[in-house]
């Protein structure tokens, strides 16, 4: 800020000329800017947000709870624990399969192509996701798959040993396939910041690698660990386009629920629906609020930074 | 290797296993003719398929209208927010999670609620820019926001001012080529999450790429594998982009 004076009152410095072309339309270009963008935010996803809760809890203009506690039938309940289960398995994969990637990556005695070859592959991975990835799954694990065909040539059948891809355990090995490398490419940055000299530091005084890790290592990844499970967590939840190409919608997950009723493929009126969607939004916002304590909690121990 | 460490090397090998082996029976399985014949054919025949084709224009051009939303709706209110109003930022940050706490099939339920008309907005193909907007808007933000905030954006507009630039000078000729690299990568992102975007176009019944790609990948398996591996080449290239106008930052968008 040197050299333009002692600028207090932090009004813009303008020349007598640039004031001159700053017309009232300059003035309010700005805000027309900024109001349009918040009227079509709130017209197309905070408007349709509010039309669910309110479509959820009406029936021909009066109050009911009977849609919120259609909920609790035997198919969206099942719907509900299969995309929870799921989402639970493919986020913990993730993460349990992602930052070791990471870690291993980014270790002083690394190569450095190898680094480059993990960031670009995960960049291009964590994108392939929806009809395609599908599409690679079936190739490789369906019923007539290349590899469930070439190794039951080698005497081992898969699907008569109980594995199908068609199931939660295969859709959680499909997910996978995007959840690793998103986590890699969230998590990289963490471990980059974890400086060599806390281990110098610790190996010094005598640590072991595992006290290290339990110590020092992982209470200061906690909070990204913790983030990235969110966020594969909500990308799982939300997923559709997989599922759906994978299973054509004979697996009940929330979303493929959701888009039967929307597209009539089963007797459900569009408040269930809402429903359902509102069901969805109160978990992503339960994981949210769960995730913000546990962040506040670690953050009241951890180091500033 | 041996540098490496062998918890690390073995990590790494399962990790190329279980990333590799699916690729390769894809590619694989795209070039089965039956029998033991090999060859192009399920290419071949996906070329002269002309449904496909169109599609593909379709989604391409709403992407580059979806990228341009972006442009011109969500670029220049970031910039005058971060001018003018840094207090309303956290009502922009509000905003551009929302997408990821209301799924993209809860907002197509909303919309499909909300909005039965009028026809020239609902029954046209580019009804889709809207929740498209929305799909791109938490990863543009997220690059936009670090891309402007390394700029000290205050600092420039004075600087220009007292140069007695106009305010579109001083956006044309500083502000956005700074924000040159932050605005290809996100827009490169979208390209690419459009292209492959299935949830809303399959709820809204509009014949996208993916769309079509999944009536003919239910039918046709070789021909899946096929439109597979040239989805997984199209994200390939634009990932490249993407990393090398972001100097090797990585960046991850879209509905799943």
């Amino acid at each position: 800020m040197s050299g333009v004076g002692s600028r207090a009152d932090n009004t813009p410095l303008l020349t007598p000329a640039a004031a001159r072309l700053r017309p009232a339309f300059g003035r309010v270009l700005p805000w027309l800017c900024i109001g349009a963008f918040f009227a079509f935010a709130a017209a197309f996803m905070l408007a349709p947000t509010i039309m669910l809760a309110i479509q959820s809890v009406m029936d021909d203009g009066a109050f009911t709870l009977d849609f919120i506690s259609s909920l609790g039938e035997y198919r969206y309940r099942v719907a509900f624990e299969n995309s929870l289960v799921l989402s639970v398995a493919s986020a913990t994969v993730g993460v349990l399969a992602g930052a070791p990637i990471a870690h291993a990556v980014i270790k002083p005695g690394a190569p450095r192509w190898l680094r480059s070859a993990v960031t670009s592959f995960s960049a291009v991975a964590a994108n392939f996701a929806g009809v395609p990835l599908a599409f690679a799954f079936i190739s490789t694990l369906g019923s007539l798959g290349l590899l469930t065909r070439l190794l039951k040539q080698a005497g081992i059948d898969i699907y008569a040993l109980g594995f199908s891809l068609y199931s939660i355990t295969g859709l959680t090995l499909t997910y996978s396939y995007f959840q690793v490398p998103l986590m890699v490419i969230i998590v990289t940055p963490a471990f980059e910041a974890l400086r060599p000299s806390w281990r110098e530091a610790a190996e010094s005084m005598g640590a072991s690698s595992w006290q290290y890790w339990r110590m020092v290592g992982l209470p200061v990844l906690a909070p990204s660990l913790l983030s990235g499970w969110i966020l594969l967590f909500g990308s799982a939840f939300s997923a559709y386009a997989t599922a759906y190409a994978l299973t054509s919608g004979n697996i009940g997950l929330v979303t493929t629920e959701i888009s039967n009723v929307l597209s009539g493929n089963v007797m459900a009126s569009p408040q269930t629906g809402a429903a359902l969607s509102v069901g969805m939004i109160v978990v992503m916002v339960a994981v949210l609020a769960v995730s913000a304590g546990l962040a506040q909690r670690a953050a009241r121990w951890m180091p500033h930074r | 290797m041996n540098r490496l460490g062998v918890g690390s090397a073995i990590v790494l090998l399962l990790a190329a296993i279980y990333f590799f082996v699916p690729l390769a029976m894809t590619v694989a399985f795209s070039l089965w003719e039956g029998g033991s014949r090999y060859g192009l054919a399920s290419y071949h025949v996906l070329l002269h398929r002309a449904e496909l084709g169109s599609a593909l224009v379709l989604s391409i051009e709403l992407a580059v209208a979806t990228a341009a939303a972006l442009v011109v709706l969500l670029l220049p209110a970031m910039i005058f927010m971060n001018l003018y109003a840094p207090r309303l930022r956290p009502a922009f940050e509000f905003i551009a999670s929302l997408p990821f706490v209301v799924p993209a099939i809860a907002l197509v339920a909303g919309l499909t609620a909300l909005f039965t008309g009028p026809d020239w907005l609902v029954g046209s193909p580019f009804y889709l820019v809207i929740p498209y907007f929305f799909l791109a808007l938490p990863y543009a933000y997220r690059a936009l926001d670090v891309g402007i905030r390394a700029l000290d954006l205050t600092t420039l507009t004075e600087a220009g001012q007292s140069l007695g630039a106009s305010l579109w000078q001083i956006i044309g000729l500083v502000v956005l080529p700074n924000l040159r690299s932050a605005l290809i990568g996100s827009l490169l992102l979208t390209l690419a999450v459009i292209i492959g975007e299935f949830t809303f176009a399959n709820v809204l019944l509009f014949d996208t790429f993916a769309v079509i790609m999944n009536q003919i990948g239910q039918h046709e398996a070789t021909e899946a594998a096929a439109l597979s591996v040239m989805a997984f080449l199209l994200t390939w290239a634009a990932m490249a982009g993407v990393l090398i106008v972001g100097r090797g930052r990585a960046q991850v968008g879209g509905a799943r």
